[in-house]
């Protein structure tokens, strides 16, 4: 088994070093990844959809940050679709792992109240806790909310919200984290997720526009034109995106660290 | 030698260490005995790719993919008749970054997914060893030939 990974590996690792050398240089603004396809003479041989995205978003969308435009607009079908993934990855843990059967055999001993007065061990986890994860939870919705201006999204707010949950986790134990993010809370914040994101998609449809189509919405929402309507909705998505991702986040961590009983955490 | 070095290596190092990466995940996908090494090895594996994906939307000299008072750029553009306000050149490609946001976060989440199958593995096998895994199956198997 070893002789034939060890020949696999090195047989894929020189095709793939024999196919760099006709790769474009590091940092080639001029590459096809980042101008377009040229033909052997030099000619351009079709408009790069990077150019496009960079030259005329601003004019299209009136949101800075590219990555977001991309992200929430050009490529809304992509992304409403990674969200449905993750989605489905916290349903198929929720199947694998999920005991919904109250066994007494497989039960521990009960919970340590840590909170209880005499456990001085965890007085400074504790307090550094109560400090960090409000500041955190409120950067993530920064992230999330800023997403059109500076480095940030849904993906990432929703990351880092869900990992202020798993810290309250860790550093008390999954009980107290579970009675403020309860499993119906997070299930039911993980559809809502992707109803938002859909519905978005299907109110453009119901102006007549094509799915996720979000320039009419400018319709409905008010005091906006075409193009302001379209950074709104981005916003819109990103915030569907990152309640998805924060209960999906926290599920996968529950589940895997109580091993599907919710009850004890590690 | 330095020659080599300096036409083929100094030009494509983002690649080689793709490569590299990649070789290191694909050979304890297939060469290691215990599960949970496996799965390190796909996480590796895809740390490779995204290391790619990134690196092919470098541009020398250019900044992070957000365009200051993408407004006013709009504006320019739309006074002179011409949509070259903006100069490419200047800005990251965004598609790659974009491509690994997602990328990540599903990678992630995939690897929960392959941990909760491994974790129900242990549950019922005592052991994340896969040749000991699939020796508990051969002994099962001959012990009710029916099932």
């Amino acid at each position: 088994m070893k002789w034939f990974a060890l020949i696999a590996v090195v047989i894929t690792g020189s095709l793939l070093i024999y196919g760099v050398s006709d790769f474009p240089d590091w940092g080639d603004a001029q590459s096809p990844a980042n101008a377009g396809a040229k033909s052997s003479t030099g000619e351009p041989i079709g408009e790069s959809v990077s150019q496009f995205y960079i030259t005329e978003t601003g004019r299209l969308t009136h949101v800075p940050n590219l990555v977001t435009a991309v992200l929430a607009d050009y490529r809304g079908y992509d992304t409403m679709f990674e969200t449905v993934v993750i989605f489905a990855a916290g349903m198929a843990i929720f199947a694998i792992l999920r005991v919904l059967r109250e066994d007494k055999h497989t039960l521990g001993p009960p919970a340590k109240d840590t909170t209880a007065d005499g456990d001085h061990g965890r007085i400074i986890v504790g307090t550094t806790c109560k400090i960090l994860i409000p500041v955190i939870q409120l950067f993530s919705l920064y992230v999330v909310a800023h997403g059109h201006y500076s480095p940030g999204g849904g993906f990432q707010g929703g990351v880092m919200l869900g990992a202020s949950f798993i810290l309250l986790a860790v550093a008390k134990d999954l009980g107290s984290a579970l009675t403020w993010f309860t499993e119906k809370r997070f299930m039911t914040l993980a559809c809502v997720g992707i109803l938002i994101y859909a519905g978005f998609g299907l109110m453009a449809q119901f102006l007549q526009r094509h799915f996720l189509d979000y320039g009419v919405l400018h319709v409905i929402l008010p005091k906006t034109d075409e193009v302001m309507a379209r950074s709104h909705s981005m916003l819109g998505v990103e915030i569907g995106v990152a309640f998805t991702v924060t209960a999906i986040m926290f599920a996968i961590y529950a589940n895997l660290s109580s091993r599907g009983e919710l009850k004890r955490g590690l | 030698m330095k020659e080599f070095f300096e036409t083929s290596i100094e030009p494509h190092f983002n690649y080689w260490v793709y490569v590299i990466l990649m070789m290191i995940g694909l050979w304890a996908v297939i060469a290691k005995n215990n599960l949970i090494k496996k799965l390190i090895g796909m996480s590796i594996f895809q740390t490779a790719i995204i290391l790619f994906y990134v690196s092919v939307g470098v541009k020398k000299g250019s900044g992070i993919p957000i365009i200051p008072k993408a407004k006013e750029a709009a504006a320019g553009a739309g006074e002179h008749g011409a949509a070259g306000a903006v100069n490419p050149d200047l800005f990251a490609n965004p598609l790659p970054h974009v491509l690994m946001l997602t990328a990540i976060v599903v990678g992630v989440s995939t690897l929960g997914v392959a941990l909760a199958v491994a974790q129900q593995l242990f549950k019922d096998f005592g052991t994340l060893e896969e040749d000991e895994i699939l020796e508990q199956i051969k002994t099962a198997d001959k012990a009710s030939p029916d099932g």
